[in-house]
């Protein structure tokens, strides 16, 4: 399992797949922003934690179909599901392998995009915080979506209808505890429901994305 | 007959069109796939049997 | 013990329409009465609301909109439940009707939840002066369309039938419990602007929420929209039943 993780992480990297892309994209989204609200920068601020939240998930939505996507194809999944590992532990080694190379990055990365957005230094920790504990879950759920779609040719589109529903909760405790910390109120609650939708989706999305993977591979 | 519906006569007449339309709408699909499936399945049946 | 033992025949009687034989000669002898049972309530029901209610003295002649809205939100979470149950008895006990009724409630109940977000939507405008707020209950009700239309959708990209009923199941439980938990999430997120439940079988006569006047057509509608939905239902998982059963002469036609 720790093989697994090691091989797709470092696949990520060679390839300069989910690693940079995500992180480039999420860049431009911001830079986007203010040509598409103006550059006050006191209205930057006010829509910030939205717009930074909202750019890293769809950051993490990107590189989804590669997850799975590849390996379906060349045959090595048929290997490993043949392999004494069971598939649930593919499954969170890959989905961890996703978080490492996506989602940590991101969220390092929001507190200094969130400079360009006016955002303050108290919400920029926020920020990192909530995205530290949040995208975890939006690499789990994404990665089951990507068992879902597997079989299916250019699915891309299809992922992303499915797994934008279900990131819902997420997004909304994330920007919240933002939005909170940048009125100088306290954001703990957030933080901690963000952090319980982490820890219910491994307890719970590893079987399901199990079921999914032994469905499609049979 | 028609009761006065005062002001709100569009909003009112609006969303009783809209509602039974979609409703309608769904009707006739479901119908409609139901028979084409049913004859399809007839004539496969009789293909079989023959 | 003898009503115990009726309510275990009936418990096994229900089980017996897992036999797709059973259930298409079943739904075929209750689909007409059916038909006849949701024209009566519906048609009685709406007509009722629509001619024959007097305005409320507030929101005016906009209070028949309600026989329409309620019966559809409540059919809409309803069929949300019943693929829900289809799909967790596909799952444990591979019982195709279970998922195809799942399958055939999905595009019913997508239905309902926009004829219940359009009809909210016409009034609102005049009554709290906007087409659309982000309150809690309209938002949940447009997350429940996605999950709908994500299901629809996954059922409609896979081409083999069991791989795709295996699937949206899977589907259909972990969507349902991220579909509640936005729910609650979302009560977290916006205060809302939508009253609360006015309509509560259980104790709506005691507490007065809802006169006499405006509930006994609305219970009409609701009854009827509720017979619509199975009539539909049952339609559905009777052609979604036919078309596996051409599948498989289809495909056995080819081998020979």
């Amino acid at each position: 399992m720790i093989q697994l993780f090691m091989r797709d992480i470092g696949l990520a990297v060679r390839s300069g797949g989910g690693f940079g892309l995500a992180l480039i994209f999420f860049l431009i989204v911001v830079v986007l922003i203010p040509f598409a609200l103006g550059p006050d920068q006191s209205a930057l601020a006010l829509v910030a934690p939205g717009v930074l939240w909202l750019g890293a998930l769809l950051a993490c939505l990107l590189s989804l179909d590669r997850i799975f996507g590849l390996d379906y194809e060349d045959g090595s999944l048929d290997l490993l599901a043949s392999s004494p590992l069971p598939l649930e532990s593919v499954y969170i080694a890959k989905a961890a392998a996703h978080w490492l190379t996506t989602g940590l990055p991101l969220a390092l990365a929001a507190p200094l995009l969130g400079v360009l957005l006016n955002l303050s230094f108290d919400a920029g920790m926020a920020l990192c915080f909530s995205l530290l504990l949040g995208t975890p879950a939006l690499s789990l759920i994404g990665a089951f979506g990507a068992t879902l779609t597997l079989g299916i040719k250019r699915g891309g589109l299809l992922l992303s209808l499915l797994v934008l529903p279900l990131y819902v909760p997420t997004l909304i405790f994330g920007a919240q505890a933002v939005r909170s910390a940048s009125l100088g109120q306290p954001f703990d609650v957030p933080l901690v429901l963000i952090l319980a939708i982490s820890l219910g989706a491994v307890a719970i999305l590893p079987f399901a994305s199990g079921a999914a993977l032994r469905i499609n591979l049979r | 007959m028609m009761p006065d519906l005062g002001k709100y006569a569009v909003e009112v007449m609006g969303s009783y069109g809209v509602s039974l339309l979609a409703l309608a709408l769904l009707c006739v699909v479901y119908i409609r796939r139901s028979s084409l499936v049913k004859r399809a399945l007839i004539t496969a049946e009789a293909r079989k049997d023959a | 013990m003898n009503s115990t033992s009726t309510s275990k025949r009936l418990w096994d009687a229900f089980w017996q329409l897992a036999n797709p034989k059973v259930f298409m000669g079943w739904s075929g002898r209750w689909l007409p009465w059916l038909v006849g049972l949701t024209i009566l309530f519906l048609g009685s029901g709406l007509i009722w609301g629509f001619f024959f209610t007097p305005d409320d003295t507030r929101q005016g002649s906009t209070v028949k909109i309600i026989y329409l809205h309620v019966p559809a939100a409540l059919m809409a979470i309803n069929g949300y439940l019943l693929m829900f149950v289809g799909s967790l008895v596909w799952l444990i006990r591979r019982q195709h009707v279970s998922v195809l009724a799942a399958k055939a409630a999905a595009p019913v109940g997508m239905t309902m939840t926009l004829i219940a977000l359009a009809t909210g939507a016409i009034w609102g405008q005049p009554m709290w002066g906007t087409y659309w707020v982000w309150d809690p209950r309209l938002t949940s009700f447009l997350i429940l369309f996605l999950f709908y239309a994500g299901y629809i959708a996954l059922w409609a990209a896979i081409e083999d039938d069991d791989t795709a009923a295996d699937l949206t199941s899977v589907l259909a439980l972990v969507g349902s419990v991220f579909a509640l938990l936005s729910r609650y999430a979302v009560l977290f997120w916006s205060q809302g602007l939508h009253q609360g439940t006015t309509v509560n079988l259980a104790d709506g006569a005691k507490q007065e929420n809802i006169s006499n006047v405006f509930f006994q057509p609305l219970f009409l509608s609701m009854a009827g929209f509720g017979l619509l939905f199975v009539t539909l239902l049952l339609i559905g998982t009777r052609t979604e039943l036919r078309r596996r059963r051409l599948k498989v002469l289809q495909a056995r036609e080819r081998m020979q």
